[in-house]
């Protein structure tokens, strides 16, 4: 199967959107659009599946090399091994889930999916690429639109989060394009040419120091993308004032990109100072879950408290990466498309309410299961998922990575592992009170005077629940059956785990 | 020396009669475009006038380059021109100064390169001095006139203590006989020095925004793009050939220069509300990046630079092609009558969006390529320190950018900028602009051809 489909399709229905004017057509191509994206990486998955049960053990499948700057030794190397194809699946649900749920925005309506559609290109081509550079083009190609998403579409103070967002983003950039540069000039293909192609960088030795040197930048440029602490700060302000799609996909893919960097690139290459510095990220990372957690206590916006669970929840991922055991990175993984498709719903059962009641506080609203049934339900299986309740994704995941990290012996591991397993009880008070205060009890009178009274407050329609339904059954599949996750991941994270074992052999 | 033909012919018949504006403008473009077309046939190499001047297939290149710029900004000033009494002068002078260029770009000694860059100068001050009835616009001149006569002051006594200390003033010579003693180091600095001036690079750079603000905006784009360009080429080769004996002296003095001004043109563009003195700091932080490449000391330092001016002469003018239209047909010059512009003109705001996307380096605009080939020569010799710098202060530029994005699309504005409608030579202009933009860095072919032509 050739790969370079999924960058060219969703960047052909965003240059097919341009000549219509109507939101009704634009729409419309969309939605096919976005659906093709989803028939094609289901395809993916089944021909990845088909080769693998085949017996085809290499590292990389589907592999296409072109190259693109010869004198420089750059290509566009693309491939997947089983954790691209787990992110290109999680994109393509928030993708369709998505415009779904933008079924109705009729502002600029042109403009809106061609960005989110663009920004689409971008995220599929980073989770595929194998080439340093390609990776880096595709990272840096999907940030500018979602300042334009933020800052055009968005509520609340949304300049200045969109700028926030951007420049903070544009310095992860910075830091990672250091990082790569780094790792570029030390390469060597053994006639003077240095090289950005991962695979092959990854065979060789790259030394300790260079290491040493070069790992802080790649992995702190792209834990700013996947919410490091203390470079969080973005992530409440820029999801809180993204428009609903916008944030499900800041959330859902954007925040993914940067999970995924640190895995693929600054510890799958640079295992050596990955060893060095995984205390570090694993302070950090229990910092930002607790962290994150009780600033979520905090709240009363709806659209905050999921903003900030998403900090402590992506902790979990750099948690497990920062514990370099196998069943650890396989949980980050796990948690990426767990969170990704978890946030997205929440993201999209908050829209929902808002465009509806035109409130996202907390204490304005009460009540909803009796108007809004199907909205108020997608809510609470969010919340649910959200607090890691068994049967659903989160629970699988999240437990994935604590027993990965309590492989660890040392009283270190042991301690940052009780701290990110308190957390839990902390999203436990945060979730079931939103759902208590904003679900449950009487419906609050004010609400029925907002806009045209109670009628306004309709169920969802069709789009929202397909939407949903969506995202839903991603979550309840993972949750139910977590081992075929694991199976698909599984030969993914071997590889990352024999470069990082190869390093302890010689300690 | 197909192209000094053409300039020639096209003075003979600028003196010859005087026709109507309109007529007249499109008859000169269409020589334009014979002049870049014949540029690319026919690429002679060799010496000439007893050494004096040379051409090869990356000087043609860079002469071509330049041909294209001015053509492009030939077409933008359409509209400005129509109604301007002295269409013919201003070609007249704009051509002059490009015949300079070319002989500056060509020269293989010092005395032809100043004969050059005095021919390129001079006339540049008349022009900016063309929007007759301005006070600004004098102004303007007047300090063009004053700081490049002191320039090129500089950079005579520079070239005449060359001489005093190695006895010629041939490019070849020069270069066998340079052993870096205190003199010739002294020489070198006023050299830069008068490079300087004319790229604008920080301690030199004062007198580029208030030039800028007064000129007309034609004028200020041909001083930002093609006129830097020209110096910035004949900085390469004379920086990497005739200095390379020099090569650890000038490399810390680039380095040096090249941190400064990147940080200190990015600081100043951040306050800036005037569109023309805000793409002017901006060029000077990016001649900052351009001299990070530079510092590569590298076929690929050299290369990326090069290719870098060919996306920014697509970049620089896609952006002064809107804001001199915005300008000719509104006189609205200002950061704040741009807000809401993307109600009223949407197709005009992205053509400006993807120009200022491109300086900013974000992709899949060609601006990405080139600024990360900068930086990939500039960290070539292993001076991360450098890239560092470079890359953070990319995202300082970004923020000055997007502020400019931020009012055209998020902004509202009770009064905002009207329609525009423009004849087809603008749009054609602006055609040519962001095509280049978006082909350039996608496909990889300019790049090669560049590199080939380094041996």
């Amino acid at each position: 199967m050739n790969l370079s489909f999924l960058i060219i399709l969703p960047l052909l229905t965003a240059l097919a959107i341009l000549p219509f004017k109507e939101l009704k057509q634009v729409r419309v191509i969309a939605l096919i659009g976005s659906s093709l994206q989803f028939i094609l990486s289901f395809a993916l998955l089944y021909f990845y599946w088909t080769e693998r049960s085949a017996g085809n053990t290499a590292t990389m499948l589907f592999e296409t090399n072109y190259t693109w700057y010869a004198t420089l030794n750059i290509n566009y190397h693309v491939g997947v091994d089983g954790i691209s194809v787990a992110m290109v699946l999680l994109t393509s649900f928030i993708v369709i889930a998505g415009i779904l749920v933008s079924w109705n925005v009729d502002k600029l309506s042109k403009e809106f999916f061609f960005l989110l559609l663009f920004l689409s290109v971008g995220a599929y081509g980073f989770f595929i690429s194998l080439d340093l550079f390609t990776l880096f083009f595709f990272l840096e190609v999907a940030v500018i639109p979602k300042f334009l998403l933020i800052g055009i579409w968005g509520s609340g103070k949304k300049e200045y989060s969109a700028m926030k967002l951007a420049l903070m983003l544009m310095g992860g950039s910075a830091l990672v394009f250091v990082g790569l540069v780094g790792l570029y000039f030390n390469t060597n293909t053994g006639n003077g040419q240095h090289t950005f192609d991962i695979m092959q960088i990854s065979g060789m030795n790259i030394s300790p120091d260079v290491q040493k040197l070069f790992f802080p930048f790649a992995f702190v440029g792209f834990g700013i993308f996947g919410a490091l602490f203390p470079f969080h700060t973005w992530v409440p302000d820029g999801h809180s004032s993204a428009p609903t799609a916008a944030s499900m996909f800041l959330a859902g893919i954007s925040m993914k990109l940067g999970g995924y960097g640190c895995l693929r690139v600054a510890t799958f290459l640079m295992p050596d100072a990955a060893h060095q510095y995984s205390w570090i990220i694993i302070v950090l990372a229990s910092i930002a879950i607790i962290y994150g957690a009780f600033a979520t206590m905090m709240q009363t916006d709806l659209k905050y408290i999921n903003a900030y669970s998403s900090v402590s929840h992506c902790g979990f991922v750099l948690l497990g990466i920062g514990m370099l055991t196998k069943t650890a990175i396989t949980g980050a993984v796990m948690q990426m498309v767990s969170h990704g498709l978890m946030t997205a719903l929440f993201f999209a059962g908050i829209g929902m309410i808002y465009d509806r009641t035109h409130t996202r506080q907390m204490n304005q609203l009460g009540g909803l299961m009796k108007v809004m049934p199907f909205i108020s339900t997608v809510f609470v299986i969010a919340g649910l998922c959200s607090l890691g309740l068994p049967g659903f994704s989160g629970f699988v995941a999240e437990m994935t990575v604590f027993m990965g990290s309590w492989q660890n012996a040392d009283a270190f591991y042991r301690i940052a592992t009780i701290i990110a397993c308190a957390s839990i009880v902390v999203t436990a008070v945060y979730i079931l009170r939103a759902v208590g205060k904003a679900i449950m009890g009487p419906l609050t009178p004010t609400l029925s005077m907002n806009g045209e009274g109670a009628t306004d407050l309709r169920d969802a329609q069709w789009n929202e629940k397909w939407a949903a339904g969506l995202l839903i059954i991603g979550i309840v599949a993972i949750g139910i059956a977590p081992f075929w996750l694991n199976q698909l991941i599984g030969p993914g994270t071997e590889v990352i785990m024999q470069s990082i074992e190869k390093v302890a052999l010689f300690k | 020396m197909v192209t000094v033909i053409i300039f020639l012919l096209l003075f003979i018949k600028l003196a010859n009669k005087e026709w109507k504006n309109e007529g007249f403008l499109n008859f000169i473009n269409l020589l334009l475009v014979i002049n870049l077309g014949a540029g690319f046939f026919n690429i002679p190499t060799g010496n000439l006038f007893g050494d004096m001047f040379r051409t090869n297939e990356l000087l043609t290149l860079e002469k071509n380059l330049l041909n294209l710029g001015v053509l492009i900004i030939s077409l933008q000033s359409y509209h400005w021109l129509k109604n301007h009494k002295h269409a013919p002068e201003f070609y007249m002078l704009l051509l002059s100064t490009l015949l300079g260029m070319f002989f500056m770009i060509s020269s293989n000694n010092l005395l032809m390169f100043y004969l050059g860059l005095e021919l390129s100068t001079i006339p540049l001050a008349a022009l900016a001095n063309f929007d007759l009835d301005k006070r600004r616009s004098s102004e303007a001149a007047f300090k063009m006139i004053i700081s490049s006569a002191f320039s090129s002051g500089l950079l005579l006594f520079g070239i005449s203590m060359f001489y005093g200390s190695t006895g010629t003033l041939n490019f070849a010579e020069l270069s066998t006989k340079l052993d870096g003693d205190p003199l010739q180091i002294f020489s070198f600095i006023l050299l830069i020095a008068g490079f300087g001036f004319k790229i604008s690079d920080v301690t030199f750079h004062l007198w580029t925004a208030d030039v800028y603000e007064g000129s007309p905006v034609s004028v200020t784009s041909y001083l930002s793009v093609i006129s830097k360009g020209a110096i910035l080429f004949v900085m390469i080769s004379v920086l990497y050939n005739v200095f390379a004996p020099m090569a650890n002296t000038w490399y810390n003095m680039i380095f040096i220069i090249s941190i400064a001004t990147m940080i200190i043109g990015n600081l100043f563009a951040l306050r800036q509300q005037n569109m023309k003195r805000f793409l002017a700091f901006s060029s000077i932080a990016q001649v900052g990046f351009i001299l990070v490449g530079m510092a590569g000391q590298s076929v690929a330092g050299s290369s990326s630079v090069i290719f870098f001016i060919l996306i920014y002469i697509f970049s620089n003018l896609g952006a002064f092609g809107v804001i001199s239209l915005v300008s000719a047909i509104t006189g609205k010059e200002n950061m704040d009558d741009y807000k809401g512009f993307y109600k009223t003109n949407p197709l005009l705001t992205w053509v400006l969006a993807i120009s200022l996307f491109s300086l900013a380096g974000i992709p899949p605009m060609a601006g990405f390529f080139g600024k990360f080939f900068l930086l990939l020569a500039g960290a070539g010799k292993g001076n991360y320190s450098l890239i560092i710098i470079a890359a953070l202060n990319m995202v300082v530029s970004l923020y000055y950018y997007l502020k400019v994005i931020k009012y055209m699309f998020m902004d509202a504005n009770e009064n905002p900028i009207e329609k525009i409608k423009s004849n087809w030579q603008p749009k054609l202009a602006m055609a040519i602009c962001v095509g280049g933009i978006l082909v350039t860095g996608i496909t990889s072919g300019a790049y090669d051809y560049i590199h080939s032509l380094f041996k």
